[in-house]
């Protein structure tokens, strides 16, 4: 069941008091995009533009991405260490109102030192393998494929190792890290986080 | 008086803030509403920031003046492990607001708040009056140095580093870990409950034995906490001490000092028992920085400001909203997260306050880290809610670690990173 947060009057309030809420003239409208993504800020940055090398930029990303990526963290489908106890004090409603306002931001162009022999073979790699997926180098995300051009190196390097461990699934992607190496991986690594 | 005002923030701008502002005073600044309008906020660090970034970011015809003392700000999170010795200086914790004050046009003044007229929305600080029609006070902690015997503010700190505001103390603080002998004592104490960053004290705790088990290993610290057990986190703590540093920490709950021999470096439980350190790290209790007592925002318990919990405007004054650790925000807990969280809830309504617009419910959240190691973090997160206008936490949310993790270490930094950039751009 979902939890409610509005004034749309929660089993678990006394009717009385719903009644008194709603008849007071100062009700508040429910958390909007703006009140609910600004808190993201402080981990993944301004409108979802990342500084922190650990936390990816979730500026462009689809709104199918985001919503499943935090249902999933709330299922407890997609490991995490603080995203599931976070995405459990949210509601369907909210992930969506998320997944529109992170939609709409501007891929967040990063500057970072990668190794430019990787940068090479990761980009030959990409053509015949990813690519079909993750679209124009990876910078625009299309129903469930994140956008990963950009992202920091260590990010996408936590992410290709959980994906290596096993410990995260998504359909397609688990597949297709099978068919490539850990040198390959690292190397589309660089790529991604080279892409301007 | 459009123009006045305009030229005034533009000279303030430029610079020579003091003399521009002395030079136009409470009539060059103009009080003429329909010429603008204009939100002063108090405070630079973790909620006064994000405060005017956030209200300058959702409207630009709101003029933001950031009043704060200091031209660079130290944070405190991550100041243990420069204690615990794993950050070579502060330089990582420091940001300025240079960039902060031209990305969103934001007017800096740096000077002290000597008063706040509430009456007629006014702010005195050194340079003249300045007025406004929403006033954002986020004035971070001070200390309650009258409950401890012997304290004096302007002294003890020298003797006896607090170390609860980053910058000199903290730097005071690890250098005398690092005079002190091998075989040394440490004694570090914890105030009562609620305080500034409520896993702090055990952070530093860890940090600081992490130091002396290996460069000082005949060593030991005593904690002496005044609350009834570990206010934070408490489960994490125990599982990390015992892991890495059973020999060294002697925690002892329920010892609340209440007075300290600051020439003798020892301090006094309930004014009775003696403990005596080699380095003493006194934690004072804490009440809401001293510009809000000022404005006549603290509450009964005289020590923090109680807010509405949809605005955070003070109960108690119309058109000043307290955020950060002076605020009483229900189920959120007095930290860095808190504040930058509070303070865009804040932003948010401010805007709807002052565009006459309906108000927006206060959603919020906390993520707050700890280091046990040099390696291992943990950490407490939590999804806060108005509940009849409470703020408290979204049920079946949040909560701690299920134990100690690289993972979150490294997680910490990025956060750290996020946080302070968002402050500083």
């Amino acid at each position: 069941m979902e939890k409610k947060r509005s004034t749309k009057c929660p089993g678990q309030w006394a009717l009385a008091a719903c009644a008194l809420v709603a008849s007071a003239s100062a009700v508040a409208l429910p958390p909007n995009a703006a009140m609910l993504t600004h808190d993201c800020a402080g981990c993944h940055g301004t409108n979802g533009a990342s500084a922190g090398a650990s936390m990816p930029s979730l500026a462009g990303h689809s709104k199918q991405v985001i919503v499943d990526a935090m249902k999933n963290f709330k299922s407890g489908e997609r490991p995490s260490t603080i995203m599931g106890r976070l995405a459990k004090g949210y509601t369907d409603a909210d992930f969506a109102l998320m997944g529109d306002f992170y939609a709409a931001q501007k891929l967040n162009i990063t500057q970072q030192s990668v190794d430019p022999g990787r940068v090479a073979k990761g980009a030959v790699l990409h053509e015949s393998k990813c690519k079909s997926c993750h679209i124009e180098n990876g910078k625009v995300s299309n129903d469930d494929a994140p956008p990963i051009a950009s992202q920091w190196l260590p990010y996408l390097q936590m992410q290709v190792a959980l994906y290596m461990q096993g410990q995260r699934k998504t359909v397609g992607m688990s597949e297709a890290i099978k068919a490539l190496s850990a040198d390959d991986l690292e190397s589309l690594a660089h790529f991604y986080a080279s892409v301007k | 008086m459009t123009t006045d005002r305009r030229n005034f923030l533009k000279l303030v701008g430029i610079g020579g803030v003091g003399a521009s502002l002395a030079a136009c005073g409470t009539t060059g600044l103009g009080l003429d509403k329909s010429a603008g309008r204009r939100v002063v906020v108090v405070g630079g660090g973790f909620g006064g920031t994000i405060a005017a970034k956030y209200i300058r970011m959702q409207d630009k015809s709101i003029e933001v003046v950031l009043i704060e003392p200091n031209r660079q700000f130290i944070a405190c999170p991550f100041s243990n492990l420069y204690i615990g010795g794993l950050l070579p200086d502060l330089s990582s914790l420091s940001i300025g607001y240079d960039k902060l004050a031209a990305n969103h046009g934001i007017k800096m003044i740096y000077d002290t708040v000597s008063a706040i007229d509430a009456a007629k929305r006014t702010v005195t600080v050194s340079g003249g009056t300045i007025d406004y029609d929403r006033l954002v006070l986020s004035p971070g902690v001070d200390f309650r140095t009258e409950e401890i015997e012997g304290y004096d503010l302007a002294t003890t700190p020298q003797i006896m580093p607090h170390a609860w505001k980053a910058g000199p103390q903290t730097l005071l603080l690890r250098k005398q870990l690092e005079d002190m002998p091998n075989g040394g004592t440490v004694v570090l104490t914890v105030p009562l409950a609620p305080f500034r960053c409520p896993p702090g004290p055990y952070e530093r705790t860890s940090m600081i034995a992490m130091y002396l088990k290996q460069y000082k290993p005949k060593s030991k610290i005593i904690v002496l906490d005044a609350n009834p057990d570990i206010a934070s986190k408490a489960g994490l703590f125990r599982k990390g001490w015992k892991k890495h540093y059973e020999d060294i920490i002697q925690y002892r709950a329920a010892q609340k000092v209440t007075a300290i021999n600051a020439q003798n470096r020892s301090v006094f439980i309930e004014g009775i028992e003696e403990v005596k350190g080699d380095v003493v790290n006194v934690i004072p209790p804490q009440r809401a920085g001293r510009v809000a007592g000022a404005a006549g925002l603290i509450g009964p318990d005289k020590a923090w400001c109680p807010v509405n919990a949809t605005t955070f405007e003070s109960t108690l004054q119309k058109n000043i909203h307290v955020i950060g650790d002076a605020s009483i925000a229900g189920a959120m807990p007095k930290s860095a997260q808190s504040a930058n969280s509070q303070a865009k809830a804040c932003a948010n309504n401010v805007v709807a306050l002052m565009n006459g617009k309906e108000l927006i419910e206060m959603s919020a959240l906390n993520v707050c880290f700890s280091y046990l190691s040099a390696k291992e973090a943990v950490s407490v997160a939590g999804v806060y809610a108005v509940k009849d206008g409470q703020i408290v936490s979204m049920p079946n949310s949040g909560g701690v670690s299920p134990d100690l993790s690289e993972t979150e270490a490294i997680y910490a930094r990025g956060w750290l990173k996020n946080i302070l950039t968002e402050m500083s751009s």
